[in-house]
């Protein structure tokens, strides 16, 4: 097999000419991977007692929920019969990996959730008796009819917390590790067919779930008039670094891997790289998303230069273009694996539209109703670590 | 050996050896081949006793997996040309590309046959030209003919050479589509074929991503997966796929690989056929003779 677009005159298959995995299918991963990504931030504090990512723990959690509760809304959108949806879980195929989805999520959610629920219990309780009117019974129903804690409880709590922060790390590693192999596991396309890619996809996810906890973080400080915690922004600015450093590690090492070996995928894959996804890909994943980050996060990594103020913005700025990379990935992913056709010889453009169940309006929905139930969830609980320990019970 | 595969076994030369089968001094398998010495035919119908009715436990473990519910029913690999006939009749497809004449009455037959939506395809027709420049371009063949579909074609002096590639399902013993679809909406027939359960699919579409031939689409109006499936209802009342009636030039050819007799089994036994992207190791059971490197 050779590649002859340079040369000869393109030809697609005709089922080729229209991708069929839309932007729903780019954000589904984008947003399972800052699921992932946001508890693996909160378990840096509740399992490996990175005291500094405190004030951010509780707020990674509930962030992780909310972010969870709204994955599967993309893969609805998208698939073409969304009423046989619960099929995957009813009548599963042990032979697909996308027949895993049901039960690794629906897993992962249950821990979440429990997590949460434990988390938040002692502040639950203590509203169910002290809120007002109405609220008095929502407390009531959160708390499921327990409203005291003893001493003994609020250990078995602690412990639970622990296993489940303990549990939910491979658990959230499963969850995103499992979406790249999704892809990785696809021989028929050579630009997603790679065993890195589980890999990719997670490292990725992590750095996606610092990046917008990190703004997120510094957004609710500003709009509460808090002064941001020094070493929790310098912590979490580590955090994505270090993180960053590896997803583009991994992503350059799968590519020079292909383009070093220079098999007969690589024709294909450097057609699409210098013309499809020259902008995508080298401007927005690698150039603007990748690079700059790298430069600008060691400034409130690793020194105390300029005042706090302006290191806060060197995060915010590097955590914006890192969820601008991170998304890029998500497209050149899985956009840039449906650009060719699979007689290997043409291209097809993906026309992106505003409206539609599959359109840009929509992709905005997805990922503005994940924000809309944070802030919800704020509204009902404490996202902020209470001023001691004493006064939770447990370790927040 | 696959877990498919354990059927042969036991009714295979060596089962027969086992079981006592064999004519005496006629093994090859060095297990009984001087005279009948009992007490090692009896080691061997203990050994083969046990190993069966483990092997049956296993595939009767195997037959509560909702895949063997639901899709697998016939062993894959007994469907492959080569392997085992079963009590079910194995179908083949033969292209010979030396015959195509890039009519274009297999396209039409196959969209009225099956209701093909206009823009997607079954089946399709590719031609390859080389021109004298090093030039190849490879276009489709229009359904209604190149002269009336007003293209202005290459000039004669030009052209080297120039072939046509019809393709459709490769029915895969080893199919990605079948392995991807999360809800067993890709299943086997008994005999082997590739079939779509629309009433099943959730439409993902992943399994037409894992298709390496470009066969599988979403059928736009019908909002599931669809694809070639050689005309199986066709087939089912013993006709010919569409697109192998209208052939003009019988280059495409389809029959039972398990009967001698048949047309593909004379022609396959008599032709040198390879398959498309054998390196992907989905074993077609779609042959083809004069399959060239440049084609896809």
């Amino acid at each position: 097999m050779e590649f002859h677009a340079l040369h000869d005159t393109p030809f697609i298959f005709p089922n080729d000419a229209h991708p069929v995995w839309s932007i729903m299918i780019v954000l589904y991963p984008y947003i399972t991977g800052m699921v992932a990504g946001a508890f693996v931030v909160s378990t840096m504090y509740h399992v490996f007692q990175r005291e500094a990512l405190r004030p951010v723990a509780r707020l990674a959690v509930v962030t992780s929920l909310c972010l969870g509760a709204c994955a599967t809304l993309p893969l609805l959108l998208h698939l073409h019969q969304p009423q046989r949806a619960l099929n995957v879980v009813a009548t599963p195929s042990p032979s697909s990996a996308m027949a895993g989805f049901g039960f690794i999520y629906s897993f992962y959610m249950l821990v979440l959730v429990v997590d949460v629920w434990l988390l938040f219990r002692p502040a639950i309780v203590e509203r169910a008796r002290s809120a007002p009117g109405a609220w008095k019974s929502v407390y009531r129903a959160l708390a499921l009819g327990v409203l005291e804690i003893t001493p003994r409880a609020a250990e078995i709590d602690r412990k639970l917390i622990h296993a489940l922060s303990v549990i939910g790390i491979p658990a959230a590693c499963i969850l995103h590790g499992y979406v790249g192999f999704l892809f990785g596991a696809i021989k028929a396309n050579p630009w997603w067919s790679s065993s890195l890619m589980p890999v990719i996809f997670l490292t990725s996810a992590v750095v996606s779930g610092i990046a917008v906890l990190t703004l997120l973080y510094l957004f609710l400080c500003r709009r509460s008039r808090m002064e941001p915690d020094e070493e929790c922004m310098r912590s979490l600015s580590r955090l994505l670094w270090m993180f960053l450093v590896l997803a583009v590690t991994f992503e350059c090492g799968d590519l020079l891997h292909v383009a070093y070996e220079r098999e007969e995928e690589w024709h294909v894959i450097r057609e699409l790289l210098v013309t499809k996804l020259r902008f995508s890909y080298l401007t927005l994943q690698m150039f603007i998303g990748a690079l700059l980050p790298l430069l600008i996060l060691p400034i409130p990594a690793f020194t105390r230069f300029a005042s706090a103020g302006f290191r806060r913005a060197c995060t915010g700025v590097a955590a914006v273009l890192v969820l601008v990379q991170v998304a890029a990935m998500r497209w050149n992913v899985v956009v840039g694996g449906q650009l060719f056709s699979k007689s290997f010889r043409g291209f097809v453009d993906y026309p992106v539209t505003w409206f539609g169940r599959e359109g840009l309006l929509a992709a905005a929905v997805v990922l503005a109703l994940p924000m809309l139930l944070l802030w919800g969830a704020m509204k009902l609980l404490p996202v902020w670590p209470p001023s001691s320990e004493s006064e939770s019970g447990v370790k927040t | 050996m696959s877990l498919f595969e354990l059927p042969i076994v036991t009714s295979g030369p060596a089962a027969r050896c086992a079981s006592g089968g064999c004519a005496t001094g006629g093994c090859t398998s060095g297990g009984c081949s001087s005279g009948s010495a009992e007490r090692a035919s009896e080691t061997s119908r203990r050994e083969f006793l046990k190993t069966a009715t483990t092997m049956t436990l296993g595939a009767m473990s195997l037959t509560l997996l909702p895949g063997a519910m639901a899709g697998d029913e016939v062993p894959a690999a007994a469907l492959h040309p080569g392997g085992p006939a079963a009590n079910k009749p194995m179908y083949g497809f033969l292209i010979d590309t030396t015959k195509c004449t890039g009519a274009g009455k297999c396209l039409t037959a196959c969209r009225v046959e099956n209701g093909v939506p206009e823009g997607q395809a079954r089946t399709w027709v590719e031609r390859y030209v080389h021109f004298k420049d090093g030039r190849v371009e490879v276009d489709l063949v229009p359904e209604i003919g190149y002269a009336a579909s007003g293209e202005p074609q290459p000039a004669a002096e030009d052209v080297l050479r120039a072939y046509f590639v019809p393709k459709l399902c490769n029915q895969c013993v080893d199919a990605p589509c079948n392995q991807v679809c999360p809800v067993h909406a890709s299943i086997k027939s008994p005999e082997g074929i590739e079939l779509v359960d629309t009433d099943r699919c959730i439409g993902c579409g992943y399994c037409v991503q894992a298709c390496p031939y470009g066969i599988r689409y979403m059928n736009h109006e019908t909002n599931v997966a669809d694809k070639c499936n050689w005309c199986y209802h066709r087939v089912m009342r013993n006709e010919q796929p569409a697109c192998v009636e209208a052939c003009p030039t019988g280059a495409r050819v389809f029959g039972r690989v398990d009967d001698p007799e048949s047309e593909i089994s004379k022609r396959l036994a008599t032709l040198p056929t390879s398959v498309l992207k054998q390196h992907l190791g989905t074993l077609p059971l779609t042959r083809y003779v004069g399959l060239t490197d440049e084609v896809t």
